[in-house]
């Protein structure tokens, strides 16, 4: 009997041990990011005033040519409202919008991939688009039921160079990886991708197709395969540290803010320059192109250094 | 079997311990939340006290009307005090001159039960922008603050509440304003557009402006939950007419009421379209404007005085209102109206600059200097589309069928 009672106090004091070991573990891993990583910038910031003042005509011209975007908006035949919606919408400002399905639907176009896995779909995308940049620097991949609106991501990425990774958008931490949220948008360089597609051939560290029980959503997929290039995820952000690609849709932002910041509810919530906001609804994003496009209060200018015109053949802008 | 017995203990012992030490430190958890959401209750109590200090710097409250201290254009937000819009290389000179030139007394149509559930929300967003705001209500209360008219609540009410509502308006501000708005608690106004489409008249004029309804009167009425604005000469000859009883309470309908009062003193209701004949003040909310499709035995076709536009050229790039906003909905207004935008984006539709104002300097260093050959891309509403002026007389006067405009508060 005695010995059974110290089996038990044992195990008792072995269990307690367990339990915190497994609990400091578990507090450990979400701890704050690490400064292991070799960032060069975690952050990106739009060029401030003064940066922009000093620029030639000749320069300006250079960087408005520069940051032309080639937009790469996933879509499925099973989202066809989102997806008409975003032709008829954000999409008319990128200099490229090229769709890519998974399946052909008759209704509307887009560059068949014929592919069912996310990841291999991706994938093909990417190097679709690598294949048919023609002398666009910049990729931005975005769902359909994400708004984006290109002329704040161009500033953002304006005096940054193409020849350099860069791998944009909001971007968070999943143990150890840092990636960019996909429902957020991905902004991508011309160097960023073309050290991916040098990746692709490697089979063993990034693999077209993952044959584990178990898939890592393809937004974390990509980050794996960038960052095994060298390339890490940076957070666009404006100066007050208000992130500029969200995942959430404007509303519940705005109802978040109205619970955490009564008295300062819009200043408070989302930032003026945003560039993405996430689950959008086909009316919301109508209602957003019309408030970014067109509503404005009378007498009020921003004299910004750069202009972008409206694009050919387009009436809600 | 002798063996059994103490790993059998050990094996219990362990899950024990194990389920023990997890309760325990849960405990702990749980209460350093508790500790900590005591300690979010302080701040809070903190929090409201700032907010009372800083509504005193933002308003001077002063026989119940607001009186507008800093205008919203000069500084970004009360908390940081710093010049945002400055920061933001945010040029608001002519809306500056307009807020002197243009005075406008905002007075909104509301009562003790949605103080804190709507009208709150219109305290903290557009009437910021009125050089005036005054808030109706059927109950004195010094705090928020609202003007007790003395009547009772009710749809019944609107109209006696609107003619004491300018009555009071007239004796107290007729010298400090020049125009003067009727809202609702669920309308958005954006107040700068408000002066752009009034700086083309002049306040002795005897006009009032608002989304034009055509039935049961001459020249037409204004919604009510659209929201509209008489001129002082209009306001004068409004509270003259019920002295002399040339207008009295005629209906509760209260758009139709103060519509067929005007035309009896002779006040013109003007045409408040932007220069492309898009209309500028809503009866619904942007989204439906935007994106729903009436179906055309839907009174609001036969009710509009100028020809509907569906889809984009619904509305003017320069809107005034929209009605049956909620509370997200202002702060949504508000976050689309004055802050987000598109860096660098030249608008297609560029408003004419009002008479007597200083033309604008060029937009952009970049359009400015380079490019003679702009890309101009002007649209023009296509009116022959949408021409739906019925030939067909207007339904009977029937106060239950009217138009939703008229909200009980």
């Amino acid at each position: 009997m005695l010995s059974d009672g110290c089996s038990f106090m044992k195990g008792m004091l072995l269990g307690g041990v367990f339990c915190l070991v497994l609990s400091l573990l578990g507090s450990f891993n979400f701890s704050p990011e690490s400064s292991t990583e070799d960032h060069h910038h975690h952050h990106v910031y739009a060029p401030t005033k003064d940066e922009l003042k000093h620029l030639s005509d000749s320069r300006v011209e250079e960087l408005k040519n520069q940051v032309r975007v080639y937009c790469i908006i996933m879509v499925q035949p099973k989202t066809l409202v989102y997806w008409a919606t975003v032709l008829d919408t954000w999409s008319k400002h990128c200099d490229n919008a090229v769709f890519y399905t998974s399946e052909s639907s008759k209704a509307l176009e887009a560059v068949d991939l014929n592919e069912k896995d996310d990841w291999a779909r991706l994938r093909k995308a990417l190097i679709h688009a690598y294949e048919n940049a023609g002398d666009l620097r910049w990729f931005f991949v975005a769902q359909p039921t994400t708004f984006a609106i290109i002329e704040n991501l161009k500033y953002l990425i304006l005096a940054k160079d193409p020849n350099e990774p860069f791998y944009l958008g909001n971007a968070v931490k999943s143990g150890e990886l840092e990636y960019v949220e996909y429902s957020s948008g991905i902004v991508l360089s011309y160097e960023a991708l073309k050290r991916l597609m040098t990746m692709f051939k490697d089979e063993s560290q990034c693999p077209e197709r993952t044959h584990t029980l178990w898939t890592m959503g393809e937004d974390k997929q990509l980050a794996l395969c960038l960052k095994y290039a060298g390339v890490f995820a940076e957070n666009g952000e404006d100066r007050h540290g208000k992130g500029l690609f969200n995942k959430q849709n404007v509303v519940s932002m705005v109802k978040q803010s109205m619970q955490d910041n009564p008295t300062d509810v819009v200043e408070g919530c989302c930032p003026d320059m945003a560039v993405t906001y996430g689950e959008m609804s086909p009316n919301q994003m109508h209602v957003m192109m019309f408030g970014v496009y067109r509503l404005r209060p009378y007498g009020h200018d921003f004299h910004d250094w750069i202009t972008f015109y409206p694009p050919k053949d387009s009436d809600n802008d | 079997m002798k063996t059994l017995g103490p790993r059998i203990s050990f094996y219990a012992g362990f899950v024990v311990g194990t389920l023990t030490l997890y309760v325990f430190l849960r405990q702990l958890w749980f209460e350093k939340t508790v500790s900590m959401q005591q300690v979010g209750t302080f701040a809070g109590i903190q929090d409201y006290q700032q907010q009372l200090e800083e509504e005193k710097k933002m308003w001077k409250k002063e026989r119940s009307a607001l009186f507008n201290l800093k205008h919203p254009h000069h500084i970004g937000t009360c908390t940081s005090g710093h010049n945002l819009g400055f920061q933001r290389g945010e040029d608001s000179s002519m809306a500056d001159e307009l807020y002197k030139k243009v005075r406008i007394l905002c007075w909104v149509m509301t009562g003790p039960k949605n103080l804190e559930t709507k009208t709150r929300h219109v305290k903290y967003t557009w009437s910021r922008h009125c050089n005036i705001v005054v808030f109706m209500s059927s109950v004195d209360d010094p705090d928020f603050p609202t003007v007790g008219l003395g009547t009772k609540e009710g749809r019944d009410q609107l109209y006696w509440k609107t003619i004491r509502a300018y009555h009071y308006a007239y004796e107290h501000y007729a010298d400090e304003a020049d125009w003067f708005l009727k809202a609702d608690d669920d309308t958005y106004v954006i107040v700068d557009n408000l002066r752009w489409v009034l700086a083309n008249h002049t306040p002795d004029e005897p006009i009032y402006f608002g989304r034009r309804f055509k039935p049961y009167t001459k020249q037409g009425y204004m919604s009510g939950g659209a929201g509209y604005v008489l001129s002082k000469e209009a306001l004068r000859r409004f509270v003259e007419g019920f002295k002399s009883k040339q207008c009295t309470h005629t209906t509760s309908v209260e758009d139709l009421a103060m519509g067929q009062c005007m035309e009896k003193v002779g006040v013109l209701a003007g045409d408040s379209r932007d220069s492309f004949h898009r209309e500028t003040f809503h009866p619904f909310v942007l989204e439906q404007h935007l994106t729903a499709k009436f179906p055309k035995s839907f009174w609001y076709w036969s009710y509009c005085y100028y020809p509907i536009s569906e889809g984009p050229n619904c509305c003017s790039d320069i809107s005034v209102s929209f009605h049956y906003v909620d509370a997200v909905g202002m702060y949504l207004m508000e976050y689309y109206t004055y802050h987000l935008r598109a860096f660098g984006y030249r608008y297609r539709y560029q408003p004419p600059t009002p008479p007597g104002y200083r033309i604008k300097k060029s937009e952009s260093w970049d359009a400015g200097k380079k490019d003679k050959k702009l890309e101009q891309k002007l649209i023009h509403p296509d009116l022959s589309r949408t021409d739906k002026r019925q030939n067909e007389d207007p339904p009977p006067v029937d106060g239950k069928d009217g138009p939703p405009a008229a909200e009980g508060k």
